[in-house]
């Protein structure tokens, strides 16, 4: 067990923490969330000044407006640690940057890359992702919203769901059934879509926070370039599949949990109820400390898993079940924090007597790392299949009357 | 920067593996503890051998110096193989006892016969952490009288260290007025025993009243090599449900492609995995973090019982009626795995620990 990183990287520690403590902007209560509004002209700033010192837009290539370093993990790490730590301001956060620019890298066109790249990681460009659809969730695969070339154009058709962001962005990498007769993992195409384009009609959607981070896209015979196309015709599955692989990534941090215990755990010493603190109830204090191992836990796991990689070691099913470990963590830490909080917990809206921090809206919150980039369902698939070689589920397709003898019994 | 297993400490556990998978398969588990052997020598000379039983001890006292990781591997290694061997007892507690609470003149004298197993040592903690029998040990003038439960250990051990308020006793088990009384448990993979002292010479290891940090670093030992037998044990049990749900079939098709089965299984893993992260790092922890120390034994240790709890529980199940038989011998390791979790404090009573050890609850457990 060796857990310094080394002389090298003391001193790269010490030249970011001198960052944040010069020149760091502090973060504002609550002030970037996915999907709420476009960067604001001072993000755009210091999103500038962060690439050029190195701290945002890290590993992409300067000719495309990144800073050009080599991937370090454990560089990435110091710097996330480091504005943690001191309360800085972190860069721009969007689907653009976290996942079109790395799928643009290794399988865009040089044009594309060119065109699109330094305008994303800047701010000037906002993407959303036209993933998922009303009936193709889980199975995106099946996907139905079609384009069919017109001239130099894809016209598209159908509806998407979940784009967060969709309201004020500027393009669209989008999922688009092109090939009718291949199979269903072979017919897809990724493309690039104008969000300007007239027949996008954009609803938002409301969830059950009362807030609308999410929306659905309606598209009604939308043009998209024949050549705003990433990868050939037929191959967007597997494009997708590149960019999936960085918003689990996204996701999953395993340490993040940390600072949702410590946040109980302050909330526990003030809140008290007829005059007992509820740390001084063992009846809550211990389902606290439940949840504290099992954040421990993943916060070494997250260790070991950064351990395999630095080394070079092989990871097997200990690294698929990050995402499911942690999102199920985070709903019982908040779930705890609303239960200590008992009829107060139910506070919201801004109503009289409502704390400060908004357990509640956290709890409620919860799901969106529960359901999104994958359901913890499809997570336990990919952890028994692929993680323990278990046999998949025969897929077995019925016709009608199949279903009907089924339905009879 | 390493997270996880040294080279060294993998090969350790490969070597000891090797050894128990080629000498010790369930059939031999059920020849010993069904005549009620717990103690095996063949097994305490292997173990003598590859260094299992100095790793706590220092190198000029006759062991290898090694640190908690290391005897984590060896304990982890047990447990999976439900090995009927007092290594907890003999060769994690009693040295540390000796090492934090013994005078110089009895580092030089006991730990030597601890490191080669010449001589075994039993030990009880338990009426220190939950005393439920009101024990006590009256020490006057070299004389102990009382009783102590829970001896750890107890078939094999020639020597006893007892634990009170505060003090640590060794007392010779062939001495006049010592009686060992077998306690048995549902785990008949070890023993333990109640000892019954009658005016029996003892000698205080260090000065009386003066092993209170002692005791507490001997209680963290084994509350993560409790969690390390658990893990040991719990992953057994996974891999042989894994194993069963892959080969069994019903309804024309492994169980194992049914999402009833594939998703409790891949529940208990995703359970399981940063389990044996936390118990690494609280290894690491008592040797290099102090200041951690008790908070995150206390915390792997309570942490491991409650998923191996689960897993104990699915495992079992999904075994259908050959689960609940003698003869698939699955039940070797629940009981295992059901007794490490109470011993030494169940999981409320080890979390009431971590969180004393943090400034989150008063010390004494008071009624309301």
């Amino acid at each position: 067990m060796e857990l310094e990183f080394g002389p090298e990287y003391d001193e790269f520690r010490a030249e970011v923490r001198n960052f944040c403590n010069t020149l760091g902007k502090k973060t504002q209560h609550g002030s970037i969330r996915l999907g709420e509004y476009r960067p604001t002209q001072e993000m755009v700033e210091w999103q500038a000044t962060l690439i050029e010192h190195g701290y945002a837009a890290r590993t992409i290539p300067k000719e495309y407006g990144g800073f050009g370093a080599k991937p370090d993990i454990v560089k990435s790490l110091i710097i996330s640690e480091e504005f943690v730590r001191s309360g800085t301001r972190g860069g721009i956060q969007n689907q653009g940057i976290s996942m079109l620019v790395p799928t643009l890298l290794e399988v865009g066109t040089e044009e594309q890359k060119k065109k699109y790249i330094r305008a994303t990681i800047y701010g000037d460009i906002v993407w959303c992702q036209g993933y998922s659809e009303p009936g193709s969730g889980s199975d995106l695969a099946s996907l139905k919203t079609k384009g069919v070339v017109d001239g130099d154009n894809f016209v598209v058709n159908g509806q998407k769901v979940w784009t967060s962001s969709a309201q004020f962005s500027d393009m669209c990498f989008i999922l688009v059934r092109t090939e009718p007769d291949a199979a269903k993992h072979h017919g897809i195409s990724y493309l690039l879509m104008d969000m300007e384009d007239p027949g996008i009609e954009i609803r938002p959607l409301v969830t059950m926070t009362g807030e609308a981070f999410f929306n659905e896209m309606f598209l009604n015979d939308v043009k998209i370039p024949v050549d705003s196309i990433v990868g050939k015709r037929g191959e967007g599955w597997r494009i997708a599949n590149v960019t999936l692989k960085y918003e689990r990534g996204m996701i999953a941090n395993p340490g993040a949990s940390a600072s949702g215990i410590r946040g109980v755990a302050d909330m526990m010493h003030e809140e008290t109820l007829s005059g007992v603190r509820a740390i001084d109830l063992p009846v809550y204090r211990d389902r606290l400390l439940k949840l504290q191992a099992r954040s421990l836990a993943n916060k070494y796991h997250g260790l070991r898993l950064l351990s395999n990689d630095i080394n070079k070691e092989s990871t097997g099913v200990e690294g698929l079940i990050v995402k499911l470990s942690a999102t199920y963590l985070s709903y019982d830490i908040y779930s705890l924090a609303v239960d200590v909080m008992g009829e107060f917990g139910t506070l919201y809206d801004g109503s009289v007597y409502q704390r400060k921090k908004d357990w509640m809206r956290q709890y409620i919150s919860s799901f969106m790392g529960i359901i999104g980039g994958g359901t913890a369902q499809i997570q336990k698939n990919v952890i028994s299949e692929r993680g323990l070689g278990l046999p998949r589920e025969p897929l077995v397709k019925l016709d009608k009357s199949g279903w009907e003898l089924l339905r009879k019994k | 920067m390493r997270f996880g297993l040294s080279e060294d400490q993998k090969m350790l556990g490969d070597m000891l593996n090797k050894y128990l998978e080629s000498n010790l398969d369930l059939e031999g588990v059920r020849e010993l503890t069904g005549n009620d052997v717990h103690h095996s020598p063949a097994i305490w000379n292997a173990l003598a051998e590859q260094g299992a039983l100095g790793i706590l001890v220092p190198e000029e006292f006759g062991g290898s110096g090694l640190g908690m990781l290391h005897a984590e591997v060896v304990s982890e290694t047990l447990g999976r193989h439900i090995v009927p061997a007092s290594y907890l007892g003999h060769a994690v507690l009693a040295p540390l006892a000796i090492q934090h609470a013994g005078s110089e003149q009895q580092k030089e004298k006991l730990l030597p016969e601890i490191a080669s197993g010449e001589v075994i040592y039993g030990i009880a903690l338990t009426d220190v952490v939950m005393n439920r029998e009101n024990t006590q040990l009256s020490i006057s003038g070299g004389k102990v009288t009382g009783d102590s439960t829970f001896l750890i250990g107890g078939q094999a051990a020639e020597k006893l260290i007892l634990a009170t308020a505060g003090t640590l006793i060794l007392v010779e088990k062939s001495a006049p007025g010592v009686t060992v009384e077998t306690l048995t448990t549902v785990d008949k993979t070890r023993d333990f025993a109640v000892v019954r002292l009658k005016d029996a010479p003892c000698e205080i290891l260090g000065k009386e009243g003066g092993a209170t940090d002692a005791i507490e670093t001997v209680m963290n030992a084994g509350r993560i090599n409790l969690a390390a037998d658990t893990l040991g044990a719990a992953q057994a049990m996974f891999n042989q449900a894994v194993e069963y749900a892959r080969v069994r079939e019903q309804f024309d098709r492994p169980i194992g492609s049914f999402q009833s089965i594939k998703h409790i299984l891949a529940e208990l893993i995703t359970e399981l995995e940063p389990s044996r992260s936390l118990i690494w790092y609280a290894a690491h922890a008592f040797d290099e973090v102090p200041e951690e120390a008790t908070a995150m034994a206390c915390h792997a240790k309570a942490h491991v019982s409650e998923v191996a709890k689960n897993i104990t529980r699915a495992t079992t199940e999904m075994h259908g009626g050959m689960g609940f038989t003698d003869l698939l011998g699955l039940h070797f390791w629940f009981k295992r795995i059901e007794v490490n979790r109470q011993l030494l404090g169940g999981p409320e009573i080890t979390r009431h620990h971590a969180a004393v050890a943090q400034g989150w609850a008063p010390e004494k457990i008071t009624a309301a």
